[in-house]
């Protein structure tokens, strides 16, 4: 009897010497659980997500947790949501229903500030490369400089699922510190003459037929052109349809609250259940933090690089802060725009173009990780 | 294919290939606003 007690007892501790022998992985990331769940309450920092994801760090790094094991709640999650790629796609189907493209549409040309905007990606690809991340790992710790999570997401768990955990949390991490990271290089890259110009207010021109025929357009020709990314641009480009259409505002209503609510709170506990702390706890890890900061950096550089050729192009016309909105971070970057531009002028009104060009940002996100997947599945990488 | 190249390649054409996605989507939708421009009474 004494025995049995005795040894029902030692089970009980289990965890706890578990923890203190081989598990300092565990408690390191525990801390880290708490960390992303103190961001998320007491800062606000992307909370739908960091609070999931910190809550299914916290689970996974327990000590003897098995929600990850086979059968476990998180392992369930992740082969129903991220192994299948489902999770990410019904968020776009939500993103393309919150999204307007009106700004886009009144002045098409800004669309290229979205093609600028990706630069990073590539840049960062070629430096994950030079530091030795394998072909595939390196297109997964690029792809943060989409600045688009679900993007990030649907390339990582296809190509390389180790770096799942750590690129999501850097890409969603770094896209709420947008409003951080920009204006500095945004200041240092400009002029004040260049951050002062006005570019007036953009005037109704478009259609609502034309607003129904974009997501339409949109999806047959980056379909044709680069189909392995299909079924990003298809979601975004269907929920938009939903909306402009106005004829499922059911559908719509579902998509950008109930479907994107619970989808979320899935995939972000999902992604904390690949934060175990022997598979995270890697110098590649931090690499990929690294990298990310920089692959957003470098989006912005390029960006306002553009919007300054476009100034001198223009005849001083277009504004090159709106190159820093290019970015898929919707609608935060066109935000630090308008402020960016309201502090040398407080009568300068950027926000409408620098949506527009926002906007341009999340096609450009996801026409750029497409185009990369085709080019990779051509090489016969994938 | 090296390392570099494979970089390079995915860099070129996939920089190339989004900026001419991009320019043709601009094309495309500058054509659509002509086809289905604002109803005049609406413009007014």
């Amino acid at each position: 009897m004494l025995e049995s007690i005795i040894y029902s007892s030692a089970e009980l501790l289990a965890g706890i010497k578990y923890l203190f022998t081989g598990g300092w992985p565990n408690l390191v990331m525990l801390v880290v659980g708490f960390g992303l769940l103190f961001l998320a309450i007491q800062k606000e920092i992307e909370p739908l997500l960091l609070l999931p994801i910190g809550f299914g760090c916290v689970l996974v790094n327990l000590p003897l947790s098995e929600v990850m094991e086979q059968g476990g709640v998180l392992k369930f999650l992740y082969d129903i949501g991220i192994i299948t790629e489902i999770f990410p796609l019904l968020i776009f189907v939500g993103i393309g229903a919150m999204t307007d493209f009106g700004p886009l549409l009144e002045n098409p040309k800004i669309l290229l500030f979205g093609a600028a905007g990706q630069f990073g990606i590539f840049l960062t690809l070629l430096l994950a490369l030079a530091l030795g991340f394998s072909r595939l790992d390196a297109v997964c710790v690029g792809i943060i400089g989409a600045c688009d999570g679900p993007t990030a997401i649907y390339v990582t768990s296809q190509y390389a699922p180790h770096l799942l955990g750590a690129v999501s949390v850097a890409a969603y991490s770094y896209m709420s510190l947008v409003p951080i990271i920009q204006p500095p290089i945004m200041r240092v890259l400009t002029t004040q003459k260049e951050r002062t110009v006005k570019m007036g207010f953009l005037k109704e021109s478009v259609s609502k037929r034309t607003k129904i025929m974009f997501p339409l357009m949109v999806t047959v020709v980056t379909g044709i052109i680069a189909p392995k990314g299909l079924p990003l641009m298809g979601m975004i480009m269907l929920g938009n349809l939903m909306k402009e259409s106005g004829v499922v505002t059911r559908l719509t209503g579902a998509s950008e609250n109930e479907i994107a609510n619970t989808v979320t709170l899935f995939l972000g506990l999902a992604i904390g259940g690949t934060m175990e702390g022997h598979k995270f706890l890697q110098l590649q890890t931090l690499a990929v933090f690294g990298l990310g900061f920089l692959a957003i950096c470098l989006d912005t550089v390029c960006g306002v690089l553009l919007g300054k050729v476009w100034y001198v192009l223009s005849g001083g016309k277009v504004n090159p802060l709106l190159g820093a909105a290019g970015i898929s971070a919707y609608p935060m970057s066109a935000r630090v725009v308008q402020a960016q531009g309201q502090r040398y002028d407080k009568k300068n009104f950027l926000l409408m173009h620098a949506m527009g060009a926002n906007t341009g940002g999340q096609i450009g996100s996801v026409m750029a990780a497409a185009i990369m997947l085709s080019i990779l599945k051509g090489m016969g990488l994938i | 294919m090296d390392t570099l190249a494979f970089g390079l390649t995915l860099t070129v054409i996939g920089m190339g290939g989004t900026f001419v996605t991009l320019g043709i989507i601009i094309a495309l939708t500058n054509l659509l606003k002509r086809i289905f421009p604002i109803p005049s009474d609406l413009k007014k």
